[in-house]
């Protein structure tokens, strides 16, 4: 499967992503710098993390409007897999193509470790594999998912939201959330099923050496679900 | 002409930083805050038009870039010259 990263100004998990797609994962992946319009027959597009356009104004809202997000607006809208980590999801928020806001955590701190979520959807697209509860690290300071009172219900009436942040038995609960996420949110999907956005990094736990290999699980199943 | 644009948190969104200034002028013995609202100013130097075409102009701009519709609302005043 041919992988687009997408390379914003301040991207700065561009390289882990491409670094497991085409050296773990052993796909092919092209670099997308920001101002090109053409996704280079990219089958699934990477939105990967960072501080695109030092986070000025909004998180995500200046990359937005990048030249490339117009093809990739097209490519998530013909049913084509999309997948915004981090900074990447709070880019797909601002585009719309996922709904809700990320905003700063509640305790106003920049919160980078492991964390544990629940796998609240699985066999999604980018759930096909049999783990309940993984365990991903997190590195954000505007990691906070909020929604209106409509659109919160329609996230849960839908089976949209994905992970949540939970304790090590999988239980949801305020302890466990480190940013104060409603519904302990911690990662969403579109209706259509073709782009998740979560704030946790696969790519940063996709190989022993990194401490865990429950990233690659996503990876993989995106695998699965959209090759061929 | 000049156009001042104002955006801020929608009430309903939580507002950690303007609970940690109340905090922290609390703490500096200012009494009486009792809520802070974060917000971010903008002032735009314009070339001159009618008025109504920059208000016009100025909502777009607010719905598609400087304001987040999800999250915050706004408001502008605009000054001659």
């Amino acid at each position: 499967m041919k992988f687009g990263v997408v390379i914003f100004p301040g991207s700065n998990c561009d390289q882990d992503c491409i670094h497991v797609l085409r050296n773990v994962l052993r796909q092919e992946v092209e670099e997308l710098w920001h101002k090109e319009r053409n996704l280079c027959g990219s089958e699934c597009i990477v939105l990967p993390g960072g501080f695109s356009y030092g986070d000025y104004l909004r998180t995500g809202a200046i990359a937005r409007f990048s030249p490339i997000m117009d093809s990739v607006i097209a490519h998530a809208r013909s049913g084509r897999p999309v997948i915004g980590i981090c900074n990447g999801f709070q880019i797909l928020c601002e585009a719309g193509l996922l709904p809700g806001a990320l905003i700063r955590n509640r305790s106003l701190r920049f919160i980078c470790r492991p964390v544990t979520l629940k796998v609240a959807r699985q066999g999604t697209p980018f759930t096909r594999f049999p783990k309940g509860v993984v365990r991903i690290p997190i590195a954000h300071g505007e990691g906070n998912y909020f929604n209106h009172g409509d659109g919160l219900k329609d996230l849960r009436d839908k089976g949209l939201v994905v992970f949540q942040y939970a304790d090590n038995a999988g239980d949801i609960t305020d302890a466990a959330n480190p940013n104060g996420s409603l519904d302990n949110i911690a990662g969403i999907m579109n209706e259509a099923g073709n782009v998740l956005g979560m704030m946790p990094h696969p790519e940063r736990c996709s190989e022993p050496e990194m401490g865990g290999t429950d990233g690659r699980l996503i990876f993989e199943s995106i695998l699965t679900s959209f090759s061929g | 002409m000049k156009a001042k644009v104002h955006v801020q948190l929608k009430r309903d969104v939580s507002d950690p930083r303007g609970f940690a200034i109340r905090g922290s002028l609390e703490s500096l013995a200012f009494q009486g805050v009792n809520k802070v609202h974060v917000g971010k100013y903008f002032v735009l130097d314009m070339d001159d038009m009618p008025e109504e075409k920059a208000r016009v102009m100025l909502k777009a701009m607010c719905e598609k870039l400087l304001a987040n519709p999800v999250i915050e609302s706004y408001d502008f005043t605009i000054e001659k010259d």
